[in-house]
């Protein structure tokens, strides 16, 4: 009876099974298919192919547009907002909040569906515009997903750091530059990655929109249509890669960010 | 706890353990019966596209009375099947019913390690995987016309079952493999008061800047490829020379699956122009967007297009439909059998082959086009029921005025009794619904059906449609480039620059 010892290793078995399971063996999957032909020999011509067709890369481009205008789009209606329900002036704030959130509790094809028929009725033909229709409907989708983390920072920010920077002579907008914002940058760059890596792949967006161009998550399927699982293994890689240098270059200088804080 | 909480607790706690009592007593019921039939029960494992079969659960008035009795269905035909197997053949049947989304998922899937016994995929697909050596072919007892059980091979169309004897791949026929199970060709479902019926009846019209911005086209290589080549050789195909010629059908056939790299390029081109004009490809919204009247006209399967119009008469919102003069694509979905599901194993194929059966008796043809609104391969042969049922749904009602002739002998006879198999119907069913879910003889004369593409001609296919939906980095324009460059500039400085002088190091 002695000989089981109900350890903490055994607590963490399950998730390392999960992990092999879901995560690495996948991966594993990935990686040879992306690196393999037809015939099952190595090659590296599917990852040459992607960085010397105009299409793939064309399609690289068109998805990483989509995503930074709809980053910076969110961006820009999220900060003011989760500034004005973080700076607390709100009765009725906790309604507010939730007003943001329960469109996260509807299915989201569902509110994209209700989106077409909004443009629908504002624009009339909506094929007319469909760049402009993606960036509406992925920011639609994603705007909460920026709002609530910058709100968290705002609001964890340490009231005295402002009351210190109003002592020392600071007006509104510089208390706000020096302070408030440095101070929410972690925020903001949690609202960055939520929002950017999923719209550079969402095309049932684009789908549901009517834009026939395709990004990064629809040129996979169509690899996978032509039965080239390689090439599409292949954009699936190159996105993963782009995903971690995006979260290295932002893990960086979140750190730097939370140690200025905490110089502060 | 008080005493409100505890009575609350008590019913829960009743409530939990009455709804575990009929899992157990089927528990139960089902190890006894196993006693019973020691390892007789056969396990059969089928994929079929989603929606494609009746699930049963009709409304009370859905009933479709018929002169020879009423059909509806209560349960699903797979429940129905399961009974009616160990009815007729004292075998239980257990049913593991999957779904795919495309013919090329269900390949990906039969590729990458899933078995299954009997697939339903569409002709071209079934000729692949009759090239490959994948599929097992029906057995001989299947064609005895002989056993009233075989509703399959008593039953089929003979036009259909014509077109499976004469089409072959590799020197293999289809009908020694396959069984049809729906049929249909492709057209455009259109709103008549945008459209002219003669527009809507060629090709051309996806690209007609007439109609800038109002259709909408099924978002797939397959059918856009036989759409643009129906386009570019319009000319030709209805020019009296080549309609007249005798060789018309194989020449037909020859020309619409043309695949020589100038045709293909040429394609390439037609579909760019189609892209920059159509409303847009969709994958499934074209159906909603017609009966919302979003767009004017859509490139439709006629079994959608016969919903589509459905939906649309509900709503008291007129449709019609229009097949291309140039050709239209002929399909077929058929029921094989896969060797690495099946193998040896002769009781699973016997259920395999029921099950096909069972799914062309009458009642359940009926049924299943009901449900899901395509056309089945089955005529029915003596049992009249399914002639009955395109009367019950399109015949005239009594003392309409405008009614039309509409002949279906090619459909449901073999030649005896053409004259037996005419419905009166409304006249404007010879376009709309009737015409769509049976097409006429004359539409029939110049369908091609669309070849099983090899491998190169796939690959290049796939490239040309990969080339018209990407976006292409030569036509970036010149301020995105410097912009892009400028960007990436600058969020490596600001990298860079944090790096050099951050006031916390």
């Amino acid at each position: 009876m002695n000989s089981f010892k109900f350890s903490r290793k055994v607590l963490g078995i399950p998730y390392a099974v999960f992990l092999l399971v879901f995560v690495a063996a996948p991966l594993a999957v990935l990686l040879y298919f992306a690196f393999t032909n037809g015939q099952g020999q190595f090659t590296a011509e599917n990852l040459t192919g992607f960085f010397t067709d105009p299409n793939t890369l064309g399609t690289l481009f068109y998805s990483f547009g989509i995503a930074v205008v709809t980053t910076a789009v969110c961006l820009l209606l999220a900060y003011p907002a989760a500034y004005i329900l973080a700076s607390g002036r709100w009765k009725a704030k906790s309604v507010l909040i939730m007003l943001f959130i329960i469109p996260m509790w509807i299915n989201f094809s569902l509110r994209i569906t209700a989106l077409k028929e909004i443009l629908t009725w504002l624009e009339g033909n909506l094929a007319y515009h469909p760049f402009l229709n993606t960036v509406i409907g992925m920011t639609y989708d994603f705007l909460p997903f920026m709002i609530l983390p910058i709100y968290t920072a705002i609001s964890r920010l340490d009231g005295a750091l402002l009351e210190a920077a109003r002592d020392l002579g600071a007006g509104e907008a510089q208390a706000f530059l020096k302070v408030t914002l440095p101070l929410s940058v972690p925020g903001i760059i949690s609202g960055v990655s939520m929002v950017f890596l999923p719209a550079m792949t969402n095309y049932v967006v684009l789908d549901m929109l009517y834009n026939s161009t395709y990004i990064m998550g629809s040129l996979i399927g169509s690899y996978f249509a032509a039965y080239n699982w390689h090439g599409g293994s292949m954009i699936a890689l190159i996105l993963l890669a782009i995903i971690c240098l995006f979260t290295l270059f932002t893990s960086g200088m979140e750190e730097e960010n939370v140690r200025g804080g905490t110089l502060l | 706890m008080t005493e409100k909480k505890r009575k609350i607790a008590a019913i829960l706690a009743c409530c939990m353990t009455v709804s575990l009592l009929p899992a157990f007593s089927m528990r139960a019921e089902a190890s006894g019966n196993g006693e019973e039939d020691k390892g007789r029960e056969v396990t059969l494992r089928v994929s079929n596209w989603e929606e494609y079969i009746d699930l049963g659960g009709w409304d009370e008035e859905e009933t479709i009375e018929l002169d020879s009795g009423d059909v509806i269905g209560e349960r699903s035909m797979i429940e129905d099947f399961k009974e009616w197997y160990y009815e007729t053949y004292g075998i239980r049947v257990k049913v593991e019913y999957s779904t795919f989304g495309t013919n090329e998922d269900l390949y990906n899937m039969l590729t990458l390690g899933d078995t299954f016994d009997l697939v339903c995929p569409s002709e071209y697909m079934i000729m692949k995987l009759m090239t490959e050596d994948r599929l097992l072919p029906l057995s001989e007892e299947f064609f005895h016309t002989s056993d009233k059980n075989n509703y399959y091979i008593n039953g089929v169309s003979p036009y259909i079952q014509s077109v499976f004897e004469n089409s072959e791949i590799d020197g293999k026929k289809w009908s020694d493999y396959a069984a049809g199970y729906m049929w249909g060709i492709t057209g455009i479902v259109y709103n008549p008061e945008m459209v002219s019926g003669e527009e809507a009846s060629s090709w051309k019209i996806l690209s007609d800047p007439a109609f800038h911005r109002q259709i909408t086209i099924k978002d797939n290589v397959r059918d856009s490829y036989f759409a643009a080549v129906g386009a570019i050789k319009s000319d030709l195909l209805t020019s009296e020379e080549f309609l007249n010629s005798p060789d018309y059908l194989q020449n037909l056939e020859r020309e619409m699956n043309d695949t020589a790299p100038e045709i293909i390029s040429k394609v390439q081109e037609y579909l760019q122009d189609v892209k920059d004009n159509c409303y847009s490809f969709e994958s499934d919204s074209g159906k909603a967007d017609m009966i919302t009247g979003k767009v004017a006209a859509n490139y439709q399967w006629s079994g959608d297009a016969v919903y589509t119009m459905d939906q649309a008469d509900e709503d008291d919102f007129t449709l019609a439909f229009a097949v291309p003069e140039e050709s239209t694509n002929i399909y077929f979905d058929g029921w094989v059998m896969l060797k690495n599901g099946i193998g040896e194993d002769a009781a699973k194929q016997h259920a395999a082959e029921a099950f096909i059966n069972f799914n062309s008796r009458a009642d359940n043809v009926i049924r299943n086009m009901y449900y899901i609104g395509y056309t089945s391969v089955i005529s029915g042969g003596d049992d009249s029921r399914i002639f009955e049922y395109a009367d019950w749904c399109y015949g005239a009602e009594d003392g309409e005025e405008a009614v039309t002739d509409y002949d279906l002998g090619y459909f449901f006879s073999d030649g005896e009794e053409d004259g037996k198999y005419i419905i009166s119907a409304p006249a404007d069913q010879a376009y709309r619904q009737l015409f769509a879910q049976y097409p006429t003889e004359e539409v029939i004369s110049r369908s091609s059906i669309m070849a099983c593409f090899d491998e190169e001609q796939t690959k290049a296919i796939n490239q040309m449609w990969i080339n018209v939906r990407c976006y292409n980095i030569h036509d970036m324009p010149g301020w995105v480039r410097v912009f892009a460059i400028a960007a990436v500039c600058v969020a490596a400085g600001i990298g860079i620059w944090r790096k050099k002088h951050s006031f916390y190091r």
